[in-house]
């Protein structure tokens, strides 16, 4: 699994496109990292973003509690019946969540503007 | 021909190291010739260890110890990694999956580390703490 973007710290790019907002992470999401994506997710929920999609394109590595973080994510925008989902998944990022029996519980997409306009 | 025997590894139970032992797993479980995608699963699964053990059994302490002892595969057959801590001894039936039908944030490390490993055992460790070994065979299935 050896890649360049191990160990990087995670960065997280909010942005307006169109309708959507769109979060661009790039880097490994584990336990050191969710505490941050949970707070910058938290932020956008709190301010009822109607729909938020997260571009995955730059995560080469996801843990159980990066997925547990975006489950939090999908939860509070269903409260207020907005919408989350997940573009351009790698396919280890695929991996866990299909381990993790949640492939078909999120709203999954190849790219983020098929994602915009799902 | 594949390297065998033992490497141990101590980390301090700091998230930030925990990529250096994925790292290290990676090319562990390469060497003892899983495929790419085999690896993957096992470095995940020595990962979800690892962080269960910095959330529950040192809650959340950067400073604790984390051993890992991996067997990569003597007489070819299976690749073990033993993971040992060194708080509280608990009750080895605590450690099981949550039922996954109840989406909810949490609980999904050890629903990935049974799933992806061939044997889990959970136990107390000789002198303290607890360990859990992992186990996964070599042969393709």
């Amino acid at each position: 699994m050896a890649h360049h973007d191990a160990g990087k710290p995670l960065s997280v790019n909010v942005e307006k496109v169109r309708d959507a907002t769109v979060v661009r992470l790039d880097g490994e999401v584990d336990l050191n990292v969710s505490p941050k994506l949970r707070a910058e997710l938290k932020a956008l929920t709190g301010e009822r973003r109607p729909l938020i999609v997260i571009d995955m394109s730059g995560v080469p590595y996801i843990d159980s509690s990066g997925v547990a973080t975006l489950v939090e994510c999908l939860q509070s925008t269903s409260r207020y019946k907005g919408k989350l989902r997940l573009a351009s998944l790698s396919k280890r990022a695929a991996g866990v969540f299909e381990i993790s029996r949640l492939d078909t519980v999120f709203s999954i997409h190849d790219t983020v503007e098929e994602a915009i306009q799902a | 021909m594949a390297p065998e025997g033992t490497i141990q590894l101590s980390v301090p139970s700091d998230p930030a190291c925990m990529t250096i032992v994925r790292a290290l797993v990676d090319k562990m479980a390469e060497v003892a010739g899983f495929d790419e995608d085999q690896v993957f699963r096992i470095v995940l699964a020595v990962d979800e260890a690892c962080t269960n053990i910095i959330r529950h059994q040192y809650g959340g302490r950067h400073d604790q110890r984390i051993d890992i002892t991996a067997d990569l595969g003597s007489g070819g057959e299976r690749f073990q990694v033993v993971i040992r801590d060194y708080g509280d001894v608990r009750d080895p039936d605590q450690f099981k999956g949550r039922d996954l039908r109840d989406v909810r944030p949490g609980g999904l490390g050890v629903h990935i580390i049974r799933e992806v490993m061939d044997e889990v055992e959970y136990s107390a460790a000789p002198g303290g703490g607890m360990q859990l070994r992992l186990c996964k065979s070599t042969q393709r299935e």
